[in-house]
């Protein structure tokens, strides 16, 4: 096959970019779980993730870090990125949703919101950020770390990579376990049931915009890492994001980690039998097709309703 | 002092109205069961006192107290359980973490109850860790109760405990609100099973196309023709 040679340096590659998918992929899903809605602003979240990383990472201005610095470096830009990410959401939610909802809008005009909010936060980055590609400054010594099975894995990759699983477990711990992890799978199920448990729907909404802001803007960062920080880069990586979360079932938490995965490693192996020009036609061919052959995605939905 | 009384009480969909200014009230420790067809307004009854609908006149009144503005969330809180129509357990929770949701307000302390929601239901017991999508429509309607118990509620709001059960589930289920009731918990029961209802209670009112036709002890329902011909399946004069 076309991939024979660089398999696995591609696998290695394509794992990386679908953590970030994945991590970005749980803040549709999470959303679709409590509202069966498609919150497309959260391109716009990952986006601005990326800006409140590298801002801070700029204003720090450290030359050669290394050491005890990187780490730092790295955890206080993914920080900054998450907690920017997340007040976005939060935002978005109250701004461009929660009215809709107190006035039972159509879904219609849902959809509407979220793209209008999308287009505003996406060209309000562009006009005060300029409209190019910002690189992150050299957070560490980035090199070759690791080979296996003769593949070359980067310093670049395993940040990523780790710092994705760190978050990705987290977040199944917190819904598996928690009392706020309760609340969001109960609004999932049953919304209605879970009002007359005494959960307040409109704080477990807000708290899991939240979730997903914080999650998504952290990934903003570690994209921002690998290909830098630009006003547009929410809407691809987003695009497909969704498209992973559609993979692996909407509403579907591990689902969207599994889609995010397949999706990224999918679209590296697909670019070395064709050409790179390809890669985003990849991604939405499997869009398409897991929208026609199993619209319920892999694993089905299982955050949401049953029936 | 009624425990929860309603007066006058409208609630609308829409246009439609589907209370026409309803009364009627629930004294601390009784049963009480309101009967009716589908459609009568039973089931939006319930619902309104949880909070889940507004009435649009009327008033509503818990120890006292109006709670016609309260969402549904706080009502819980207030110590009114409501077990929904349809049972409305979560499909893809365990049967514990079914229960624990039933707590969800409050900060430690459930073990007591729980012990008690096992007492009253061995079989959750036993299915502990399954699914309560899983779980057979008596088995859910148990949890359903048992969920609603885990708040300590003194006032059991219960909606159609028999709907789809094999009789002798239904006399199960009934014998158990029966002994919830000893416990000390108010039970308003919604019923379409007038018979079984009757028996277990200790008054009843009969709802038509949203207002209340009929307000009496139970004995007196049971033995009443109308009430016999359109809930009991009896012919008038037949007995």
């Amino acid at each position: 096959m076309c991939f024979t040679q660089s398999f696995w340096q591609l696998t290695i590659s394509g794992l990386a970019l679908g953590s970030v998918y994945a991590l970005i992929a749980l803040g549709y899903t999470l959303v679709y779980g409590v509202l069966q809605l498609i919150n497309f602003a959260h391109s716009e979240v990952f986006m601005l993730g990326g800006f409140g990383g590298l801002f801070l990472v700029r204003g720090l201005g450290i030359d050669n870090p290394s050491g005890v610095t990187s780490v730092l470096l790295v955890g206080g830009g993914m920080l900054a990125g998450a907690l920017l990410g997340a007040a976005t959401a939060f935002t978005l939610e109250r701004v461009a949703y929660r009215p809709l909802r107190r006035r039972g809008a159509p879904r219609l005009a849902f959809l509407i919101s979220a793209i209008g909010a999308s287009f505003f936060l996406l060209n309000l980055a562009g006009k005060e950020f300029g409209r190019f590609n910002n690189p992150m400054p050299p957070l560490y010594t980035s090199g070759k770390v690791f080979s296996v099975f003769g593949a070359q894995v980067t310093t670049n990759q395993l940040v990523v990579a780790a710092s994705a699983l760190v978050m990705l477990i987290a977040l199944d711990r917190i819904i598996a376990k928690t009392r706020l992890g309760m609340g969001i799978r109960s609004v999932a199920q049953d919304a209605e049931a879970a009002s007359l448990m005494g959960v307040d729907i409109d704080k477990v909404i807000t708290r899991t915009f939240v979730l997903g802001g914080l999650l998504g803007g952290a990934a903003g960062f570690l994209f921002g890492i690998q290909f830098g920080v630009q006003y547009n880069m929410g809407f691809s990586a987003g695009t497909k994001a969704f498209t992973a979360a559609v993979l692996g079932g909407i509403g579907n938490v591990r689902g969207a980690v599994m889609g995010g995965l397949v999706l990224g490693v999918a679209e590296n192996l697909g670019v070395a039998c064709v050409s790179s020009a390809w890669r985003d036609v990849i991604a939405f061919l499997i869009l398409v097709l897991v929208l026609m052959l199993r619209p319920t995605g892999l694993l089905g939905e299982r955050l949401g309703r049953s029936a | 002092m009624a425990m929860l009384e309603l007066e006058d009480l409208h609630v609308k969909y829409g246009a439609v109205e589907a209370l026409k200014g309803i009364t009627l009230e629930v004294n601390e420790g009784e049963i009480v069961t309101l009967l009716g067809a589908n459609g009568a307004g039973k089931t939006t009854t319930l619902r309104t006192i949880s909070g889940l609908l507004r009435p649009s006149a009327g008033r509503l009144l818990f120890e006292g107290k109006p709670i016609h503005e309260l969402p549904a969330h706080e009502v819980l809180g207030i110590g009114i359980g409501h077990v929904p129509e349809g049972r409305r357990v979560f499909p893809r929770m365990s049967v514990l973490e079914n229960l624990e949701m039933g707590a969800y307000q409050r900060k430690g302390g459930n073990k007591e109850v729980m012990e008690r929601v096992f007492d009253l239901f061995p079989v959750l017991s036993e299915r502990k860790t399954q699914d309560g999508g899983t779980l057979s429509g008596g088995e859910q309607q148990m949890l359903a109760i048992g969920r609603a118990l885990m708040s300590r509620p003194r006032l059991l709001l219960l909606d159609e405990p028999s709907m789809g059960l094999a009789p002798l589930i239904v006399a199960k289920i009934f014998e158990i609100i029966a002994e919830i009731n000893q416990d000390g918990t108010t039970v308003l029961l919604v019923e379409q099973n007038a018979a079984q209802a009757l028996k277990l209670a200790g008054r009843g009112y009969v709802l038509e196309t949203g207002s209340i036709v009929m307000s009496e002890d139970a004995a007196t329902l049971l033995s009443d023709d109308r009430v016999r011909a359109a809930y009991l399946g009896e012919e008038i004069g037949a007995a």
